[in-house]
């Protein structure tokens, strides 16, 4: 049976933050799990939410399923949200209930290995109204290097106070 | 934008905030951008797709069809 292991958790405070950054991850666990519950202030039903590891800036490409209250769609990485950073950790946007955080967790298995890393999304912009996102990803960072470092960002805006994110490690033992 | 940072140190547990280094505030004004595109490419297909169902509904409605008919076909 596997066990899940607080490594270190984050939570913003009152100035905000433009990325919330896990440096010198060890490398003794198989697989990391990041639980996020975040919210920004982009004037939208939800808000941003992407990930870089090691401070790359390409290799990243996945594919999105959607739903927003009133439809489902899809959306790949390379034709949507660019291969300079990976699609996950969406925060609950601006224009929704007031002090209302999203949820979700990112998987990333085998991150210490020599080969392409994948990862999975999966998670909810909370929304007290009937246009809300949910949301799963899978997705392909294509480098070969072990990850050390993992950057969430907010492109264009800022990580809300009271926003969260904990690092675990998983181990198969 | 704020531009600083939380940086946490897993292997000693510290965690500090930061202010981005021009560089990094040059990199995240591209991010921006780019994600500028992928909100317009989104709403854009979002609003296409409610357009094409609005449409199909009304073309259904002139052919004699309910509208619990209608929403049958969506189930």
């Amino acid at each position: 049976m596997a066990n899940m292991i607080p490594i270190s958790t984050v939570t913003v405070g009152s100035g905000g933050a433009a990325t919330i950054d896990f440096t010198g991850i060890p490398q003794i666990y198989t697989d990391l799990l990041i639980k996020v519950s975040t919210r920004d202030n982009l004037a939208y039903s939800w808000g941003q939410g992407y990930i870089r590891f090691n401070g790359s800036i390409t290799g990243y490409d996945g594919r999105q399923l959607y739903g927003n209250g009133s439809s489902v769609t899809t959306a790949t990485g390379s034709g949507n949200w660019g291969t300079n950073y990976a699609l996950a950790g969406r925060g609950t946007g601006a224009s929704t209930t007031a002090n209302t955080f999203s949820n979700g967790e990112i998987y990333i298995p085998n991150y210490g290995g020599s080969y392409y890393k994948s990862y999975s999304y999966d998670g909810t912009a909370e929304n007290n109204a009937t246009s809300a996102m949910a949301e799963i990803v899978g997705g392909i960072w294509s480098n070969t290097a072990p990850i050390t470092s993992i950057t969430l960002l907010t492109p264009s805006q800022t990580w809300q106070q009271y926003s969260t994110a904990t690092l675990y490690g998983i181990r198969k033992y | 934008m704020t531009d600083t940072k939380i940086v946490v140190n897993c292997e000693t547990g510290e965690t500090t905030v930061v202010t981005l280094t021009s560089e990094e505030i040059a990199q995240r004004e591209a991010d921006a951008a780019a994600f500028a595109v992928e909100q317009a490419a989104r709403e854009e297909a979002e609003a296409a797709a409610a357009a094409a169902k609005e449409s199909a509904q009304a073309k259904l409605a002139a052919l004699g069809l309910t509208a619990d008919e209608i929403a049958a076909l969506s189930k």
